[in-house]
């Protein structure tokens, strides 16, 4: 982990993976998405929620691996899971059948309203960076119950207009899921590794409720590029416990040492 | 009926210039030793189907053997970008491209669609989507029986299909293990299907009865390559050789590194030598 620890004693990478953590419950069904949501799924699991289960769209099912995955579709992961299913099986039956809690999203560019792009920087039939695409993130964005987002904050990454809509948040805002047919809720709950945000109830705009340890609001508003809305009641987010950090920095351990030799620490 | 060939010959056989071709395989049980006997025999003007494109359609792309790729997630596994698809989608280096972009949502369907004969897959998909946008094979249909408007996408159809998997039996059955992915649907959506395995057992009696097996009459032919799946893993056999994704991140960063590399890795080398690459994996696995 490249960031420095602050006087607190911890990161707040540490902070944020473990905040995303704790939203998650024992009963969830969780599609896992690539990147940053899969340490703090893990997390949970070896916490607060045993029995939750963690799905990887290489159709793993109830997957509890004991390093972290380099890919979504890692041998640990089949090895360990309830069972594995087909691909079209997973998109059919198990998401789009309506069986998911939680979709857990990463992203590269967000903006207020909880829209996702990891489709392309720049127009998309001249992009000036071509990115790798959505993936199976378009439909686990509208056929998960909900979905939890967590990424770090940069100017770049929170952007007040996203230059593609791979997976649909609330769009405009207001009731624009319902108008397009959406029944989900759609993003709920943003956790970067500044502040807890969540969605304004009329608006829909994503809205700081929690300031993570030792953050202030200059820093959030530094770090995003849209004028930053703050609850009118700031909660301070509680920092990491000694098990949740301990959980963390072990899993982090095992999976460095795990692959050893084969590159692991650099993808990870 | 399957014939059992070796992989140059199975190749030449089942694919042609201008095919639609498939090499499927969703982060396992990559056929990495059949595309590369594709690109040893340099075959042009491909349509490249994949829902994950990593190395071996870098590695096409980069050849200029594509002239169209289907997708939806062009990513290197767990590190990053494909340079050389980016160098062809952004630059047209070393040709132009097409590209027809999809969800996994999208292209799972499509694959189960072509399976089932069927001309098009209806599915809950694309909803406040940009890739409808861009993409006018995403269209739309209403439910006859409920109004529900559901995302309809053309069946894939390849011409051929090349997988890797685990084993066959004597007569040609063949048997995929672990994370099996989108492979039965592209073998069985397309006109001719041709696998690489790591073995040829006598029989799978013993086996149990509902493990994924491919009857040998769904299949044109079977290569036997050990390690046929390098840089990728195959289950119960040998691991992820993840020091190769990365360091195919700055191999396909140049484009004279890129040609170097594919001239003495590919070019110069043959399917025997897939498993040597695997050895120090198979411990691991």
């Amino acid at each position: 982990m490249s960031d420095n620890q602050n006087p607190l004693g911890f990161t707040p990478n540490e902070m944020m993976t473990i905040a995303a953590s704790r939203a998650l419950r024992n009963d969830d069904v969780c599609f896992v998405g690539i990147g940053a949501p899969s340490a703090a799924c893990n997390v949970a699991r070896l916490t607060h929620a045993p029995d939750i289960t963690l799905i990887y769209e290489s159709g793993t099912i109830g997957t509890a691996p004991d390093v972290l995955p380099l890919s979504i579709g890692d041998g640990e992961l089949c090895e360990t899971a309830v069972t594995t299913v087909a691909v079209p099986e997973m998109f059919r039956y198990w998401l789009q059948g309506g069986r998911i809690s939680i979709g857990f999203l990463g992203a590269a560019q967000l903006d207020k309203f909880g829209n996702i792009n990891t489709t392309v920087i720049g127009d998309y039939f001249h992009p000036k960076t071509r990115l790798p695409g959505g993936g199976g993130a378009p439909e686990i964005a509208t056929s998960s119950k909900q979905v939890y987002i967590t990424m770090a904050q940069t100017k770049r990454g929170m952007v007040e207009k996203i230059d593609f809509f791979t997976s649909f948040g609330h769009g405009e805002g207001g009731d624009h899921r319902k108008r397009l047919g959406i029944d989900t809720a759609g993003p709920t709950l943003l956790i970067t590794d500044l502040a807890i945000w969540k969605p304004d109830p009329v608006t829909k705009e994503f809205t700081v409720g929690s300031l993570h340890p030792g953050v202030t609001r200059q820093q959030v508003q530094e770090t995003c590029g849209w004028v930053v809305k703050f609850a009118e009641a700031l909660d301070e987010t509680p920092a990491p416990s000694e098990l949740e950090l301990r959980t963390l920095r072990d899993l982090q351990a095992r999976t460095k040492a795990a692959h050893e030799g084969t590159g692991k620490e650099k993808a990870a | 009926m399957v014939k059992f060939l070796p992989l140059k010959q199975a190749v030449a056989e089942n694919l042609n210039d201008g095919d639609t071709v498939a090499f499927e395989g969703f982060t396992h049980l990559i056929p990495t030793a059949a595309a590369h006997e594709a690109i040893r025999q340099g075959f042009r003007d491909l349509t490249l189907i994949r829902m994950t494109p990593d190395l071996i359609y870098d590695q096409m792309i980069g050849m200029g053997m594509a002239k169209k790729i289907v997708f939806s997630y062009v990513g290197n596994p767990g590190v990053g970008l494909l340079r050389r698809a980016r160098d062809a989608i952004e630059n047209g280096f070393p040709r132009s491209i097409e590209i027809e972009e999809h969800s996994h949502a999208g292209m799972a369907n499509a694959y189960e669609a072509g399976a089932a004969g069927l001309p098009c897959a209806v599915f809950r998909g694309y909803r406040g989507a940009g890739l409808a946008a861009v993409n006018p094979n995403i269209k739309s249909v209403t439910c006859p029986f409920t109004g529900e408007v559901l995302a309809a996408v053309p069946s894939i159809r390849p011409d051929v299909t090349f997988i890797h998997a685990q084993k066959a039996d004597r007569k040609g059955n063949v048997l995929v293990e672990g994370i099996i992915g989108i492979q039965k649907e592209a073998v069985l959506a397309a006109r001719r299907a041709v696998v690489t395995v790591e073995e040829v057992v006598d029989n799978f009696d013993d086996l149990h009865p509902n493990l994924t097996v491919l009857p040998r009459w769904t299949i044109a032919a079977i290569a036997v390559v050990p390690g046929g799946s390098h840089p990728s893993y195959a289950h119960g056999y040998y691991a992820r050789d993840n020091a190769a994704y990365l360091e195919w991140d700055e191999i396909a960063a140049d484009r004279e590194k890129f040609r170097a590399w594919m001239q003495a890795n590919v070019i110069e080398k043959s399917a025997d030598d897939f498993a040597a690459r695997v050895e120090h994996l198979r411990k691991a696995a």
